[in-house]
């Protein structure tokens, strides 16, 4: 237990904190509680529910659980089976995966083939969403889209990507806007690792793939539940999709950001947009806690 | 023998980097071509005589203009600057205080703030604003985004201030240093680099958002290009591409600038929050 | 200048007793040393001089105030720190007047007072560079300057030598010792190396545990080391220990260890009354009070050759006896001609013989 002498007083520490305080509960920390509170009253943008909102009870939570319609396109279920689709494949398999493929092959390589890959995928990842977005348009289009001039050109064919395939091509995207993030990440784990670990496997004969999995893998263990667990989250809550598909067509893409987006601001439903993102939010939460126990019992220093 | 080895692994390395390099610029490509060419359509095509032309174009849209180099500078620098001065002090106080259960408090929040996004909490962000009077201002646009971004920019800068030697501090307190002119005259010039770093990372973040402005904001006036983007459409609605292309690029660059500089000055790598 | 007293002074941290109930007085202009192995406390009693910790209890004077629960920047101390803390965005002189800057003055009076400074310290010629720019040595000085410049009553130093080579050390040894006496001011310098200690103190303390077992000038602390800890931790190579049993009997006292039985006519007057007569005691030899004898005499050990160190102007010479090794510090051009394990002599003076009771305690 180390306690040393404050260098600061604690009634100097508060004001130092109190500007971030007062931001992070009035954005953050009441926000949630507000929502729980909206999420059982009817209200609305305008009219009579938007001064004088009636508490109606579960009702909200009822109607989206509704085990009519729960499935239906355009519904709240239908539209977590899709996130449920979107995340595996698109930050699981697309974006983990593909970070660490892309930081092993790099390991230990110096030079500007490596420079110049990852400044590519680092550019994808932090230009403007709406950019990308209309990169991406271009680049999927039938007729003109670069994606399928180079697919007829291999005999392949012209598919309408936005079209007829529209939740692979919202997960291909999603897969290259996010990689650079996990290829950082494994990029700068594998850098931890001290060389003599690797060397020693080496003269014991250990080929490249043993090297991988016998040595490399347990000891960035937890950066790879980090990773997992980060990347989680952020796609389960990306609402940049929105801006290639709309969530279209017929609902095909709606994430769950974007069915809140559709109830609260485009009809308006205020009460039922808050029941949308209660959900949400506690399914970030199992994600958060998950993330702290597991990394509690690796016995990481925070 | 050995040599046949060492070419084949050449070819194979080569090969796939460039798998991945195409992997990532294909999609790129269009934005580099078609701003260049005054008859940009959704192919890429490198343009015969390449021309600013569309840019010309752009920049008599006074409105196109206004969003990009008045509202979103605004709205950006604004967020930058209360997300950098406000992390630093919390940061130092969090770092240099003996408060019980510090780190649990930074590091709660950090998960906090990834529980209550944008996405999820849309309606109440949106209630609360327009209970403060806020809606369709740049100071609204600016607070939200403050408060999203603080508690991950603390973490990073936590980092900073817990690798000042705490010998530095005692010594101007042994002095005769207030703590705020220690925090001054110490600590801030110690932790400049992060400092910096946060106020990219912030610029980059409010520049390229999309979903709060555009819930938040109403009247042409006040849109950062992120949503002003959507204002090249003819009557017919189908979208002006050589206008949309000059337009991208052009609000591309401040953060190719950022990425530049901070890949130049520090080496563009994690800061703060990740490592085991 | 002033005075520093110290009365039942504790610091605990959690259930670490860092120092317990020390007290100590230190007069004006007076130079001591805080000496002791690691985790001692040394540190923390710098600290709690300086303001930088708060005792738990007991009370702290810096010459007529009480200053124990005082802002360090109410104490008028100086300090130099074990790493410097020189801040690597300031000049050199921008380092050394920070404390005139925080007191207000102006930065013509500043800049003077750097160069004075500076001149006396030797580094005139460095102020404008910084920190990185500048040797492990000028850094120190630097730390002194900054640690001089405002006139404090009190110097504290934490192991100020401890970063610097070898002979860079001894260098700044001689100039500390110097500047020390110039100035005239009580300074409290923290060290865990005897030699320095030895050769800057006027006074050494020297703790243990958080405590201080002995304090007092530094010859007498080597003469009359009070306890076992203090023996060894004194002198290079430390004084030799040896369990020995007493045999009183009217006429005289015999030394019994393992491979020896020493006669002590002399000295036996000192022993009366305060050991018992087949008590288990610990006998020191200093190792430059050993010297080689030729054959057995009465005040001589026997042991075996274990090894022979030539240093120069001496040579170590340890010798096995029992179960325990014996150094002697010979001195002469030539080192002695012995093998590895031939039967060899160390003949001692009686009158520096040390005695301790088995817990650790001088017989005086
Ligand atoms: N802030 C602290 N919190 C908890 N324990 C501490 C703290 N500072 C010192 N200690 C403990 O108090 C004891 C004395 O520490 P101190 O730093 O005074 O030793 P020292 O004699 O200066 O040792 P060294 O020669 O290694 O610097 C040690 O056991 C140390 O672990
Ligand atoms: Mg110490």
């Amino acid at each position: 237990m180390q306690q040393r002498r404050s260098l600061l007083s604690i009634p100097a520490s508060l004001l130092f904190l109190l500007p971030a305080g007062v931001f992070v509960f009035i954005f953050i920390i009441l926000p949630f509680f507000w929502i729980a509170a909206v999420s059982f009253t009817n209200r609305t943008l305008t009219g009579r529910t938007a001064v004088d909102p009636e508490y109606v009870g579960l009702a909200n939570y009822l109607r989206l659980f509704d085990p009519d319609r729960f499935l239906r396109s355009g519904e709240f279920g239908a539209s977590l089976v899709i996130t449920g689709q979107f995340v595996f494949f698109s930050a699981i398999v697309g974006q983990v995966l593909l970070g660490l493929l892309l930081a092993w092959f790099f390991f230990n390589r110096k030079g500007w083939v490596r420079e110049t890959v990852q400044t590519l995928a680092i550019l994808a990842w932090i230009m403007p969403d709406v950019v990308v977005a209309f990169a991406w348009f271009a680049f999927l289009d039938r007729d003109a889209g670069t994606l399928n001039q180079i697919l007829s050109t291999l005999g392949i064919g012209k598919p309408d990507w936005l079209i007829n395939l529209p939740l692979v091509s919202v997960i291909i995207f999603n897969t290259w806007r996010g990689t650079a993030f996990s290829m950082l990440l494994f990029t700068s784990a594998f850098g931890s690792i001290p060389p003599s670990h690797l060397e020693t496997a080496a003269v014991a004969g250990a080929n490249t793939w043993q090297r991988l999995r016998d040595i490399i893998l347990p000891l960035i263990r937890t950066h790879i539940i980090t990773d997992l667990i980060l990347i989680t989250l952020w796609t389960f809550n990306t609402f940049t999709p929105f801006l290639l598909t709309g969530g279209g067509p017929a609902f095909q893409t709606e994430l769950v950001s974007i069915f809140t987006y559709r109830t609260a601001f485009k009809f308006f439903r205020f009460g039922q947009g808050s029941a949308v993102g209660m959900i949400m939010m506690l399914i970030n939460l199992v994600f958060a806690i998950f993330y702290l126990f597991l990394l509690r019992r690796q016995q990481v220093k925070l | 023998m050995r040599l046949v080895r060492y070419t084949l692994a050449r070819i194979v390395f080569y090969v796939t980097a460039s798998l991945f390099a195409s992997f990532f610029t294909l999609p790129l490509l269009w934005l580099a071509f078609a701003p260049f060419n005054e008859k940009a359509a959704l192919s890429v095509t490198v343009p015969d005589s390449p021309s600013l032309a569309n840019f010309g174009q752009v920049f008599k849209n006074t409105f196109a203009v206004r969003a990009l180099f008045q509202n979103s500078a605004i709205q950006a620098l604004g967020a930058m600057l209360i997300v950098t001065l406000f992390a630093t002090l919390a940061a130092y106080a969090l770092s240099r205080a003996n408060i019980r259960g510090k780190d649990l408090i930074s590091y709660g929040l950090v998960l906090f703030s990834s529980v209550v996004t944008g996405t999820a909490a849309m309606v109440p962000i949106f209630l609360l604003i327009f209970r403060l009077g806020l809606i369709n201002t740049h100071l609204g646009v600016i607070l939200v985004f403050s408060g999203g971004l603080l508690p991950a920019a603390i973490f990073i800068m936590r980092d900073f201030v817990d690798s000042i030697p705490r010998s530095y501090e005692e010594s101007a307190l042994v002095a005769g240093a207030s703590p705020w002119r220690i925090f001054m005259d110490i600590a801030v010039p110690i932790v400049r680099p992060g400092m910096m770093v946060v106020a990219v990372w912030a610029f980059v973040n409010v520049w390229g958002g999309f979903l709060i402005p555009f819930i938040l904001l109403r009247s042409p006036e006040k849109m950062p290009a992120a949503v002003a983007i959507y204002s090249f459409y003819t009557e017919a609605g189908t979208p002006i591409i050589t206008l949309t292309a000059a337009y991208s690029l052009l609000y591309t660059i401040p953060v190719l600038i950022l990425y530049l500089f901070v890949n130049w000055r520090y080496g563009f790598r994690f800061f703060g929050g990740i490592k085991s | 200048m002033a005075s520093v007293t110290f009365e039942g002074v504790s610091k605990h941290f959690g259930s670490v007793k860092a120092v317990h109930d020390v007290s100590f007085s230190i007069s004006d202009g007076e130079f001591v040393c805080l000496l002791g192995p690691s985790g001692c406390g040394k540190t923390t009693t710098l600290r709690l001089i300086a303001g930088l910790e708060q005792a738990t209890s007991g009370r702290i004077d810096i010459g007529d105030r009480e200053v124990t629960y005082l802002n360090p920047k109410d104490r008028d101390i100086g300090m130099v720190f074990q790493d410097y803390a020189l801040y690597p965005h300031m000049t050199i002189a921008d380092n050394i007047t920070y404390p005139l800057k925080v007191r207000g003055l102006g930065a013509a009076a500043r800049r003077k007072r750097a160069e004075e400074v500076a001149t006396s310290l030797q580094i005139a010629n460095l102020l404008d560079r910084r920190p990185g720019q500048i040797s492990g040595g000028q850094q120190q000085r630097t730390s002194v300057a900054r640690a001089v410049v405002h006139k404090p009553q009190v110097f504290l130093f934490d192991e100020p030598l401890s970063n610097l080579d070898a002979k860079l050390r001894l260098e700044a040894r001689s100039f500390l010792k110097h500047l020390q006496q110039e100035l005239g001011v009580t300074a409290i310098y923290v060290t865990h190396d005897q030699a320095e200690a030895m050769a800057l103190a006027d006074r050494i303390a020297v703790m243990e545990g958080g405590r201080v077992v002995q304090m007092g000038p530094p010859l007498e602390v080597y003469r009359q080391p009070a306890t076992t800890f203090v023996a060894n931790f004194l002198g290079s190579p430390p004084m030799n220990l040896l369990r020995v049993r007493l045999e009183l009997t009217k006429q005289q006292a015999m030394l019994v260890g393992e491979t020896f039985r020493l006669q002590l006519p002399q000295i036996s007057e000192r022993l009366k009354g305060v050991v018992s007569e087949g008590e288990a005691l610990i006998a020191g030899l200093r190792p430059e009070h050993l010297h080689m004898a030729n054959d057995s005499d009465s005040w001589s050990i026997a042991g075996e050759v274990y090894a022979i160190e030539p240093l120069g102007p001496e040579a170590l010479v340890t010798l096995k006896v029992g179960d325990s090794l014996v150094t002697a510090r010979i001195f002469g051009d030539e080192p002695p001609k012995a093998n590895v394990g031939e039967k060899a002599y160390l003949l001692f003076e009686p009158e520096r013989l040390h005695l301790f009771k088995a817990s650790g305690e001088r017989i005086p």
